[in-house]
This record gives structure tokens, C-alpha cells and sequence, in this order.
């Protein structure tokens, strides 16, 4: 019996239990599907993941002053341990692997708009602060080049500090009091959200650095130095560069050590990404039980089959079918359903997984993996739960079969 | 293909089935049930047999042997000069094949599967080409007179006419003998005549049929009576006048257009 045939044939006896054969197809359909969902939703989750850790700056090294666990024993003498202005921009005139700088520092303290008040921080950054943050602006606009070297009393509010100062009112082109200091509001921050601490990361006002050096703390050095990598990758690179450029300018002999520090986020970057990967397995995994009890069902109804087909099986085998050809026919008829099934169950998984991420907003990923493995793991069902009933079809003696009623 | 040429048949001079001292013993538990105590017969290409007996006389194992769905327990049984003792369950099933057409009491046609395909389905287990297999299959269906009736299911057919697509079944791989275990068990009167008539006519033309029935009048379309009893051949003879079907339906009343009439 040529291939063609037994397949064409084992089609031809499920669509004659059209019904039946859909159920347990149900069960692969629906393993299948859950499979391919889960990996995708998984895949989605790690990749957003990634994306709000790249948003909290995973390629970002904020270089603090001084070797703050060095308490006593600073080296250096006076300002040569802190970071300058000059320091900032040395870094990003010849450290090849830094993208954006942005230098930093901060002040405090009560704001006061009409007649309401509020108490943040002050943060005190260059032009390119929001690039290196990845956050943008809600409206209006960020200050500029000519704004931090005047030293202009501008700011941009965060989404917290312009609801409590301003209600439903647009602040942009309003004045606030910092301090004192009279600040006009050019423009509000998109919310963030709370970052991996818990601090509300809107609860902040902006302002050229300049400014806050000049206006408001009155400490002339930078407090720190942020700066994002031209890629993730180049992340160790650019600390190298950094330090070594900072090792020079600052006169750091080779015994002695930094008079800075410099940070990064990789750690918490590889951490996530890991938990998300732990997600996905789990994901996967509760899937592939449903895969499995899909593969029970296809046993089930095969050994149902075959009994209630012992008559039809008795009458091929007395019209010349050897057992292998019985065998062949009911895994073929096994392996069918599951693949019919496999198939069907990617579809709807690929279906589902775009349903889900545009309703559910989530990104979602196919992969060829996820698409080969399960079509895999339903052949691999097929053939390993219809080959016991198959077996038994097979063995079945021609005369007992025959007189089956 | 090696299997062919150990089923190729030497010269027999023309004797179809050579049974020798057959017997076969059932074991049920500790008892032994000896269906058969040895049978020793000889039937020529061409002849129209019909095996005759009580139920328990061991006719049902005989045409079981006969049919290479069984093998028996001593003895030998050559058919066309193949041992079939000495094959295995794969080399029966091919014997079956190629060798056998087997007509049931109960038709065992597939259901939900047309007359063709139906007739079609020995043909899978050989090597024929599907437009030979489409071919032979209808060819056969028109022998049975059938050939306007190829695409009906079995459920839309009578039962004379679903015993006629398992006589065209167990013809379709032109057979060396056409086992018939009681065809006409199922079917009223007339048309149990009708089958005899495809039998006979069939016969005319050459081919051997072995006939299993309990009814007296059944067998007296057949040309040998053999008559089974306690796993024994009582009698073997000539039928020296056996009846015509198309003569026996003349005198017969019409009692319905059995024809068009679905079971």
C-alpha cells in the first residue's frame, strides 16, 4: 500500500468521525496553541523587559566624584578629586564609546506656583538628559545649549510636580519659585512611574545644570557625571575610556586608586532578563502539559477506534493486509489528527498571541523556534501515542476480528 | 520482489487445493477442542464446491484454513503448490491477496466507503497503480452487474446488491478460488437465487468456488457436495444435476421489486 494511498485513506476514515476526530484535535489544537502563546508572550515579556531596563539606561555609567568608600584617605588634594565641567566635556570630546553626556547636580527645597506649594528635588542636567534617559517631553519644550551656558532660570516638571503645582491648569509659560529663584515652566515630562525602588521618578524638577550650580546650590562642582555608551555592548569600553581619561586629568599616579566611581546598570539588566527567561521555561512548560494530555486524547480515541473498527480490520487483513499495513494505517491516522492539529494549533497560536498583544497591549514574539518545536513535539506525540493502539490493531488475529461484533 | 516468486505457482495439473491428514485442535484452557480430525481432499481448477455441515461440524475451521486466515495444526494443505503450513502471518496475508476472495454471510463491506473503493481495496495491498486499481474495480462491478451503482454506499444499497460488491471485491484480483462462507445467510429467497446466479455464472466462466452453507438448497446449485460432521468428511459427492438459478428464479413468484428497495 503506497503512502499516498494510507494517508488519502486515513483521512478519508477521520472525516468519517468528523466530530470525533475534531475533539481530539481540540486537545492538540489547544496544547499547540497554548505552546506557541506562551513562548511569544514570554519572548514579548523578556523583550519588554529589556526595553524598560534600556529605559532606565542599561548602556548609562553615572561617574560619581571621589572614592566614596576612601572616607579618610582621600589621596588628591582640593578639586582635583571632584568632577568638573571640564572633566564632562573632555569625556565626551575623546571617549569614542560615550554617546550623550549629561552633567549633573541637584538642590532642593520648596516650590511655591500661586498659592500652592510642593517640596521635590531639583535636578540639575545637560541638553541631552533626556536622551540618556529615554524620556520624553509631554509638551512643551527641554532647555538648550544657549540656556544652560546662560544659566537661564528655566525648568521642565515632572508629570507629579506639575499636577500638584498646577492641577489641571497648563504650567507650561508659568513661573514657579524655587527657593526664592524665579523659574519659568517651559515644559512637562511624559510619566515614568516608580523605578526599581519604589521613588516616584516624576516627583522632580529639571533645570541646566548651570543654573543649579549657580543659582540654587552653589556647590561648583558636579555631583555627578551621566552618560550613556553608543551601544550596550560598548558599555566596558566607555568605562575604560572614562577612566582612564579621568586617571590622566586628574593625576592619578598608577599606585593610587580612582578619585571617581563609575556605575553601571548591566547587573540589573543580565538579573531581569534572566527572571524573564525563568518566566518564559514555566510558561512553556504548563503549555507542553496540555500538549501532552492533547497526546492522551489521541490514544484514547485511537484505542477507541480500533476496537470499534476490529470488524473493518478483520476484513482488510482477510483481503491481503499485513499487520504492517494496519500498523502504518492507524499510526498514519494517529499522526494525522496530531499534525492536522499541530498545524491548526500554530495558526490559532500565532492568532491568539496578535490578539493578545493588541488587546493587551504586550509584545509578543514568534520565533521559528517556537513554531518548529511545537510542530515537532506534535509529530512526536502522534507517533508515540498511536503506536501502541496501532500495535494493537495489528496484532489483532484476522479470524477474531472478523467475527468482532 | 522474492515474495512473488515463492507465491509463483509450479504445474499442478490442474488440482487447485491438495489437503492432506488436516487436523486442527483449539486449546480452551486445559481442554482440547479438536475441530478437525483429519480431512483429505483434492479440488481441481474450475470446480463448485459446496462444504456442508451442522454448526460445530468444523466446516467454519475448515474454510478458516482454507482461507489462510488460519493454520492448521497438523497435516498439510498445498494450494497451487505452496505450502501455506510453512508461511508466515505476512506471507498469508499476501496469499489472501493475491490468491483468495472471500464473500461473507454478513458482506463486511467498509461502511461510509463506496461500492468502488470497496472493490478497490485489495488492489491498495498490492502494487497497482490507482487508475489499473479504478479500472479492475469497476470492471468487477459490472461482472456483478453493479456498474451503474459504483458511487453508492453500502447503506444505500440492498443486500443482494451489497453481496454482489463483495463477490466484485473478492473478484477483482482475479483470485485462483472464491471462498463464499455463507453468502446467502443474510438475504431473502430471491435474492439468495440471484447470488447463486453470479456464482454459477462465474463458475461457467472458470472460476473455482468453495461454497459454505448449512442450507440444503443452497448447495444444490453446486456441482461436489462435501459434508462435514464432527470435524470429519461424512460424504463427498457429485452433484449430478445441480439447479439452474436463472431457471429456479423463472419459477418463482415475484413478491417485491427487491431491487430498488434499500435495507
Amino acid at each position: 500500500m503506497k503512502m499516498l494511498n494510507i494517508v488519502l485513506s486515513a483521512l478519508r476514515a477521520l472525516q468519517r468521525n468528523k466530530m470525533r476526530s475534531f475533539l481530539t484535535m481540540l486537545g492538540i489544537i489547544i496544547g499547540v496553541a497554548a505552546v506557541i502563546a506562551m513562548l511569544a508572550i514570554g519572548q514579548g515579556a523578556e523583550y519588554s523587559v529589556k526595553e524598560q531596563i534600556a529605559s532606565l539606561g542599561t548602556n548609562v555609567l553615572m561617574i560619581f566624584p571621589g572614592a566614596q568608600q576612601q572616607a579618610g584617605v582621600r589621596s588628591g588634594a582640593g578639586s582635583a578629586t571632584t568632577l568638573t565641567e571640564d572633566d564632562a566635556s573632555a569625556i565626551i570630546r575623546e571617549c569614542s564609546a560615550v554617546q550623550y553626556i549629561s552633567p549633573g547636580a541637584f538642590s532642593g527645597g520648596q516650590i511655591i506656583a500661586g498659592n500652592l506649594n510642593w517640596s521635590t528635588s531639583i535636578q540639575g542636567t545637560g541638553i541631552d538628559y533626556l536622551e540618556i534617559r529615554q524620556w520624553p517631553i509631554e509638551y512643551g519644550d527641554f532647555f538648550t545649549e544657549q540656556d544652560v551656558k546662560a544659566a537661564a532660570k528655566v525648568c521642565i516638571l515632572g508629570r507629579t510636580v506639575a499636577d500638584n503645582l498646577f492641577l489641571d491648569a497648563s504650567p507650561v509659560d508659568q513661573t514657579i519659585r524655587i527657593r526664592n529663584v524665579p523659574f519659568k515652566v517651559i515644559g512637562v515630562l511624559t510619566k515614568k512611574g516608580q523605578n526599581a525602588m519604589g521613588q516616584d521618578q516624576d516627583d522632580v524638577i529639571l533645570a541646566p545644570y548651570t543654573t543649579v550650580i549657580r543659582r540654587l546650590s552653589h556647590f561648583p562642582n558636579l555631583r555627578y557625571i551621566l552618560v550613556s555608551a553608543t551601544s550596550l555592548k560598548e558599555i566596558s569600553t566607555a568605562q575604560t575610556q572614562i577612566s582612564e581619561l579621568l586617571r590622566m586629568r586628574h593625576k592619578i599616579q598608577s599606585y593610587e586608586a580612582d578619585d571617581f566611581t563609575i556605575r553601571n546598570q548591566t547587573d540589573l539588566a543580565s538579573t531581569a532578563t534572566e527572571t524573564t527567561q525563568v518566566l518564559t521555561i514555566l510558561l512553556a512548560s504548563i503549555a507542553s502539559i496540555s500538549l501532552l494530555v492533547g497526546g492522551i486524547g489521541i490514544m484514547n480515541i485511537m484505542l477507541v477506534s480500533v476496537t470499534e473498527r476490529t470488524r473493518e480490520i478483520g476484513i482488510r487483513m482477510s483481503i491481503g493486509a499485513r499487520a504492517k499495513d494496519i500498523l502504518t494505517q492507524f499510526l498514519i491516522e494517529a499522526l494525522v489528527l496530531s499534525l492536522l492539529g499541530g498545524i491548526t494549533g500554530i495558526i490559532l497560536g500565532v492568532v491568539g498571541s496578535t490578539i493578545i498583544s493588541s488587546i493587551a497591549k504586550w509584545p509578543t514574539f514568534i520565533t521559528a523556534f517556537s513554531i518548529i518545536l511545537s510542530f515537532g513535539f506534535s509529530i512526536a506525540i502522534g507517533i508515540f501515542f498511536g503506536f501502541y493502539p496501532a500495535r494493537k490493531a495489528a496484532m489483532l488475529n484476522p479470524i477474531d476480528a472478523l467475527r468482532y461484533e | 520482489m522474492i515474495r512473488d516468486t515463492a507465491l509463483s505457482s509450479p504445474r499442478t495439473n490442474g488440482t487447485l487445493i491438495r489437503i492432506e491428514h488436516l487436523t486442527k485442535v483449539y486449546k480452551l484452557g486445559e481442554i482440547d477442542v479438536h475441530a478437525l480430525r483429519g480431512i483429505s481432499i483434492n479440488v481441481s481448477k474450475g470446480e463448485f464446491v459446496a462444504i456442508m455441515g451442522a454448526s460445530g461440524s468444523g466446516k467454519s475451521t475448515f474454510m478458516n484454513i482454507l482461507g489462510c486466515l488460519d493454520i492448521p495444526t497438523k497435516g498439510s494443505y498445498i494450494l497451487e503448490g505452496i505450502d501455506v503450513g510453512k508461511l508466515s502471518r505476512d506471507e498469508l496475508a499476501m496469499i489472501r491477496n493475491k490468491k483468495i476472495g472471500f464473500v461473507f454471510q454478513g458482506f463486511n463491506l467498509l461502511s461510509r466507503t463506496s461500492a468502488l473503493e470497496n472493490v478497490e481495496l485489495p488492489l491498495f495491498y498490492g502494487a497497482t497503480s490507482t487508475k489499473v486499481r479504478k479500472e479492475k474495480a469497476i470492471e468487477a462491478l459490472e461482472k456483478v452487474g453493479l456498474g451503474d451503482r459504483i458511487h453508492h454506499y453500502p447503506n444505500q444499497l440492498s443486500g443482494g446488491q451489497q453481496q454482489r460488491v463483495a463477490i466484485a471485491r473478492s473478484l477483482v484480483n482475479n483470485p485462483s478460488i472464491v471462498l463464499a462462507d455463507e453468502p446467502t445467510g443474510n438475504l431473502d429467497s430471491r435474492t439468495s437465487v440471484e447470488v447463486m446466479g453470479i456464482f454459477q455464472e462465474l463458475n461457467n466462466n472458470g472460476i473455482t468456488i468453495i461454497l459454505i452453507t448449512h442450507e440444503p438448497d443452497i448447495a444444490d446449485f453446486a456441482k461436489r457436495h462435501i459434508v462435514f460432521r464432527d470435524g470429519k468428511i461424512r460424504a463427498d459427492k457429485v452433484n449430478d444435476r445441480p439447479k439452474t438459478a436463472s431457471e429456479v428464479i423463472k419459477s418463482m413468484p415475484v413478491i417485491d421489486d427487491e431491487e430498488d428497495e434499500v435495507e
